[in-house]
């Protein structure tokens, strides 16, 4: 029953907004089904396991020889997605009653069955399945399923099944391939933790906790070190004799968009770094990286236009001597000899900032207004290297986020405990119309910084002050001034007002502000910093 | 139909008001106030106020009754399933339609000539309600609410099974099921008793007063307290029953950490699930699928089959492909209640 059961979690996951919803779906799958199919459901889930045997046209093939075309072309035509329109329509055989195939048996049929028996097998199957079952398995068997399920949320679910602490189970996590019978064993207490050996897994990041005012008075000068905090992303670096891997913060995979990266990870050890588009030792804001991101492989002209390099942050291991429990300033003497060394290319130290007081740090820092900055970062010189969010050790200090008037254009229906409220706004800033006017123009999207009090008001100025309809969105009057706060704002192409901005969240209602005193899109535009200066 | 028996074009005709039937003088399921209409069962679209005298089944007037208030229904007569009358040589009597309770097939026949408009109707088992009876005939009459071959109706038990599964895996919040105030609702109700869910279900205020008439018609349905005056934590772990168009909007807020349910024929399709918000979509339908469609066609066994609302392109084309004729009627003003197809957003409902 295995495939029905992974088609119904397949069906719940995606229509489920809520991180904790998803997390007992993930939990109920766990506990109530055999090994291997738990395991090989939760590596299609996650992508770590992705079938092509079968392409889309097969698919069409099938369905073409048993449904009229007439019938066919008005339902897909319906339905918009095919592979859907094929699961519903798929006519039931009479007489057929053979048990719908189980996980395992699909995975092992996909390797071994010959490509021109490919298609006889599938159809064998879609006729055991309902509806469900079949979308579930034409997504598996082409490759195209995408639920939203992250690695690290899937580890996370199995850390709260189990008890186990998550950072364990990530440390071994890319040591063990599908369907993870030794993690399985373990978490249920009949084995000991598997040994990874010397395959490049991902080690937890140790994160940092945000400054608030209050704790500054607190710190100490001299037990502190600065450095500045990137807008890129944070990565780890893993190469040995057993491989080399690129991870993200979250324990993702993402080598295989970076193979600039990898190629140049001609060393044995563990770093931790800021992933970041930089041209001529000048880093990139964000956008150009994102550009990078979510890419399986990456051809050359991204890579010449969008060059990838790291800034280091931190050495973990070094060879095969592991360092987290060095106090960070040994670890970064050991870091800068490391890079003397090793001469890594397209990586470069994270400088450090010298500082004799507090004030003198808050001073550089509200200096700093390159958009490839979020500020700066403080570790104790002492602490040692622990995963996860440990209070006290490293502290993140944000600048001050920017801000800017404007007039809210379109709301959106949230999610989750939110579904019944507008909790999404689309906001808009002045421009000239190029008929003597002024135009408003769309600049960005936000959906947090408020109150519970502000949402309730917002929702009901939104119903109150409806002009159109467009499912889930609505427009409203051009009346309402909200001030908006973002990290940066970076130039984009790919937006209509032609400005992206990092972050922005709602920072209050400006019910006292005509629209018409709203902000310029032209301000907005000159604020944007010149291109950040070399580190 | 018998030779030289009149063709029931001749005296059945596509009015503006709706489907007229010439000898007897009446109407069927009209859009419009008329003098005399039958009509097939109670959802808005096809009981409209305002007759001056109305036929249908008791349940049916009692429903309308209840719904618009006895004074707006017109003079009502009421008609046993299968009882027959004559009206100006016509022979009408009523064959039960498996829709929502006291719904019915209006069967005509003429110098000969027999036709059946089915209203609206399906073939899937409904505790709430009698079930559909074939009566072959040389005009059918159908509807064509999910006249595509993409809806085809799970088991509505197993889809109930979903359902319970849910409210097992979060026990912790409130499942909040949309479905219609007529049929849906107390069919939900009796499938999930028949589940084992004995515990109360909770009414949201606009399905209280059908539910009562149903228990006064007979029909068993259990505790159903009202969720509007039901506290927050009691409905912890339960189940609500609430209009589609509330189960999203500011009258779910009194739910704690609400799984939005619906049961209707449409969440078959994804994208129509997703764009109305529903976290568990449950295939449920009071109506006939494409394959109950098509076998009631076939069973009834009229050469000549017409679409009153729904889609009619694919079924004209299926019956084509059979030898059987059809045609579109494109009636205005049915299809509006019930399972019509969804507006893209909900109107703000009153909280
Ligand atoms: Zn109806
Ligand atoms: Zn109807």
């Amino acid at each position: 029953m295995s495939l029905p059961a992974f088609a119904e979690l397949l069906e719940r996951l995606v229509f489920t907004p809520g991180r904790n919803a998803k997390l007992a779906l993930l939990r109920g799958w766990f506990q109530a089904q055999p090994d291997p199919d738990r395991g090989i459901g939760l590596a299609a889930l996650t992508e770590e396991l992705k079938f092509s045997a079968a392409k889309p046209a097969m698919v069409r093939e099938l369905v073409a020889g048993r449904v009229d075309q007439v019938l066919l072309a008005l339902s897909h035509d319906y339905v918009g997605d095919f592979a859907e329109t094929v699961a519903l329509i798929w006519p039931v055989r009479e007489g057929v009653n053979a048990p719908p195939p189980t996980l395992a048996e699909v995975v092992e049929a996909l390797e071994t069955t010959p490509k021109a028996e490919l298609p006889a097998l599938i159809a064998g199957w879609l006729d055991t399945l309902d509806a469900t079952g079949r979308f579930a398995l034409i997504k598996l068997v082409t490759g195209g399923l995408r639920v939203g399920v992250s690695a690290r949320l899937a580890r996370v679910a199995l850390a709260e099944w189990s008890g186990q602490p998550v950072a364990d189970i990530e440390e071994i996590w890319h040591g063990i391939a599908p369907p993870y019978l030794p993690i399985f064993r373990w978490l249920e207490g009949q084995a000991e933790r598997p040994d990874p050996l010397d395959t490049p897994v991902f080690r937890p990041l140790m994160l940092a906790h945000p400054l608030e005012d209050s704790d500054i008075a607190a710190l100490e000068p001299a037990a502190w070190r600065a450095e500045w905090k990137w807008d890129g992303i944070r990565v780890q670096l893993v190469s040995g004799p057993g491989g080399r891997r690129l991870w993200s913060r979250g324990g993702e995979d993402v080598s295989g968009a970076f193979p600039e990266i990898t190629a140049a990870m001609d060393f044995h050890g563990v770093l931790d770094g800021e992933l970041l588009v930089v041209r001529d030792g000048v880093v990139a804001p964000f956008a150009d990286l994102q550009q990078r991101l979510n890419r399986k492989t990456v051809g050359a002209k991204l890579q010449k236009d969008h060059p990838a390099g790291v800034r280091l942050y931190d050495l973990l291991f070094d060879g095969t001597e592991d360092l987290r429990a060095l106090p960070f300033d040994e670890r970064r003497l050991r870091l800068e000899a490391f890079v003397a060394r090793e001469q890594p290319r397209r990586m470069d130290l994270s400088v450090q900032i010298a500082f004799a007081s507090m004030p003198q740090l808050a001073e550089v820092r509200a200096g700093a207004r390159a958009a490839s900055i979020e500020g700066l970062m403080l570790k104790r010189g002492d602490s040692p290297y622990v995963a996860g969010r440990v209070k006290g050790l490293w502290w993140k200090w944000k600048r001050d986020p920017l801000s800017v008037d404007a007039v809210l254009m379109y709301a959106q229906r949230g999610h989750g405990k939110r579904s019944s409220f507008y909790s999404d706004y689309t906001f808009g800033l002045w421009r000239p119309d190029g008929q003597g006017g002024e135009e408003l123009v769309p600049i960005g999207k936000a959906y947090s910084g408020y109150t519970d009090e502000e949402l309730a008001w917002l929702d009901k100025w939104i119903r109150a002050h409806t002009t159109a309809r467009f499912g889930p969105v609505r427009e409203v009057e051009k009346e309402l001034v909200l001030e908006v706060v973002f990290d940066a704002a970076q130039l984009s192409g790919r937006h209509k007002s032609g400005v992206a901005l990092r972050f922005p969240r709602i920072e209050r209602i400006r019910r006292d502000k005509p629209a018409s005193e709203a902000d310029r899109l032209d301000n907005l535009m000159s604020t944007i910093a010149a291109p950040p200066p070399a580190a | 139909m018998a030779i030289g028996a009149p063709h029931p074009e001749t005296w059945l005709k596509v009015t503006p008001a709706g489907l007229y039937c010439e000898p007897g003088g009446f109407y069927v399921d009209p859009v419009r106030a008329v003098e005399r209409a039958v009509i097939s069962h109670g959802h808005a679209d096809h009981a409209r106020p305002g007759h001056g005298a109305v036929l249908g089944t008791a349940a049916t007037l009692a429903i309308m009754a209840a719904r618009m208030g006895a004074g707006r229904i017109g003079v009502p007569q009421a008609l046993r399933y299968g009882e027959v009358l004559e009206i100006g040589g016509v022979r009408l009597w009523l064959a039960p339609a498996g829709h929502v309770l006291g719904s019915a097939q209006v069967c005509l026949e003429w110098r000969g000539s027999r036709a059946v408009v089915s209203g609206d109707y399906k073939r899937q088992r409904d505790p709430s309600c009698a079930p559909f009876l074939v009566t072959p005939c040389d005009v059918f009459v159908t509807e064509a609410t999910f006249a595509l071959p993409v809806f085809r109706h799970p088991s509505p038990e197993g889809e109930v099974a979903k359902l319970l599964r849910s409210v097992a895996l979060f026990p912790e919040r409130t499942h909040v099921v949309g479905c219609y105030a007529l049929g849906k609702c107390q069919r939900l109700i009796m499938l999930l008793r028949e589940a084992g869910w004995d515990r109360p279900i909770y009414l949201h205020g606009a399905q209280q007063k059908l539910c009562t008439l149903y228990e006064e018609l007979g029909v068993k349905l259990g505790l159903l307290p009202g969720a509007t005056v039901a506290n927050k934590s009691e409905m912890v772990g339960g189940i609500v029953l609430a209009p589609p168009s509330a189960v999203q909007d500011r009258w779910a807020r009194r739910l704690s950490d609400p799984v939005v349910v619906a049961a209707s024929g449409w969440m078959r399709v994804r994208q129509r699930a997703k764009m109305g918000g529903v976290e568990l979509p449950l295939v449920i339908s009071d109506h006939a699928d494409w394959d109950d469609l098509n076998r009631t066609i076939d069973e009834v066994g009229a050469p000549e089959v017409w679409v009153t609302h729904g889609r009619d392109d694919a079924l004209v084309h299926a019956m084509a492909q059979r030898g059987i004729r059809g045609r579109a009627l494109h009636l205005v003003g049915l299809g509006e209640e019930d399972e019509a197809e969804p507006a893209p957003d909900d109107a703000a409902v009153p909280a």
